[in-house]
């Protein structure tokens, strides 16, 4: 019993074994913020589903020591996104930037969500026409004196 | 205008259905590179072989050529290097060396043991030449034209169907 569950409590844990760790000096705290923020919003390109944060392949190492390298001096986020951009593609951006090519990722859901929203209101549009208590107008004149006669019938009898 | 309401979730559907079955089967490793049609970007390393030469883009211009990155660490590397060696001396086909993050006196070992197929070889200890090539993964390999233009690039191991294919757009840039 105890057995199982410090193998439970250690399979816990077993995911910050995983993460990477080294060291980096930071000039300031704000330095290191952006660091960290930064190493989480640029994908690995070798463990595609790990930001270079997370990742423990050589080539996120690499990135991590040339993000901390350009931090240090006093590169801007934009030139740091560039200079990831410009080596590996779009693809190292887990928030991709709109462009012609990701004009659908951005607002392809929005317009998705429209034409459902359209499509509703269309249909309960067409529901409430249907509704009783607010009878069709569509018999046509003749139609209607047919009816007229047929109910004076029911009533004369 | 109905008949178009009631068409509509169909063409949507057979719209998604072909997004989607575009994607099947596509290897998502591979990333489009975003040096393709962009020169060579610039560099100055030694030479692999001969610690005193310095090497730079204007080496590598001339004619059309494979550009290989490569490490002693690298197991699909070897797999591969008898490839690149039947190339280079049964068809002729200029190819240069990127020796990536790896140790000098292990890699020139190794070219004594598995033979040399590349005409010259940049020793990239750091990697800072890969990085600037958006290396993720050795080996890889790129066609430059003959003004040091990367036109396409390959990652994982140049096997026989592979080169087909390199050699194909090597013809083109000869022909240009």
């Amino acid at each position: 019993m105890l057995r199982n569950f410090c193998l439970v409590a250690l399979l816990c844990f077993s995911g910050l074994a995983g993460a990477a760790i080294d060291t980096y000096e930071f000039s300031d705290d704000a330095t290191r913020d952006r660091f960290q923020s930064l190493a989480a919003e640029l994908r690995c390109p070798k463990c595609q589903n790990q930001n270079i944060a997370d990742s423990n392949s050589p080539i996120a190492k690499d990135l991590r020591v040339e993000l901390h390298r350009m931090l240090e001096d006093d590169a801007d986020d934009a030139q740091i996104v560039d200079f990831m951009v410009t080596r590996y593609g779009e693809f190292v951006l887990y928030r991709p930037r709109v462009s012609n090519q990701t004009y659908l990722l951005w607002y392809g859901p929005a317009a998705l969500l429209l034409i459902g929203v359209i499509v509703v209101l269309l249909v309960s549009g067409k529901r409430k026409k249907a509704e009783p208590g607010k009878p069709k107008t569509s018999l046509s004149d003749t139609e209607k004196q047919r009816l007229d006669q047929l109910l004076k019938q029911e009533e004369d009898k | 205008m109905r008949r178009l309401i009631v068409i509509l979730p169909l063409v949507l559907f057979v719209g998604l259905g072909l997004f989607l079955w575009n994607g099947i089967g596509k290897d998502s490793t591979k990333i489009p590179s975003p040096l393709i049609d962009k020169p060579m970007p610039d560099f100055s390393l030694t030479s692999l072989l001969d610690e005193q030469r310095v090497l730079t883009v204007a080496d590598l211009k001339g004619r059309p050529a494979l550009l290989n990155v490569w490490a002693t660490w690298c197991p699909t590397c070897k797999q591969e290097h008898a490839q690149l060696n039947r190339i280079a001396r049964d068809e002729g086909v200029t190819i240069y060396g990127v020796n990536y993050k790896d140790d000098r006196a292990k890699a020139q070992i190794w070219l004594d043991k598995y033979l040399n197929p590349y005409v010259l070889n940049i020793f990239d200890p750091e990697g800072k030449l890969g990085l600037n090539l958006g290396v993720y993964g050795a080996p890889e390999t790129f066609i430059l034209d003959a003004q040091g233009v990367i036109r396409y690039k390959h990652v994982g191991a140049v096997d026989e169907k592979v080169w087909s294919q390199l050699r194909e757009k090597m013809k083109q840039l000869e022909l240009n």
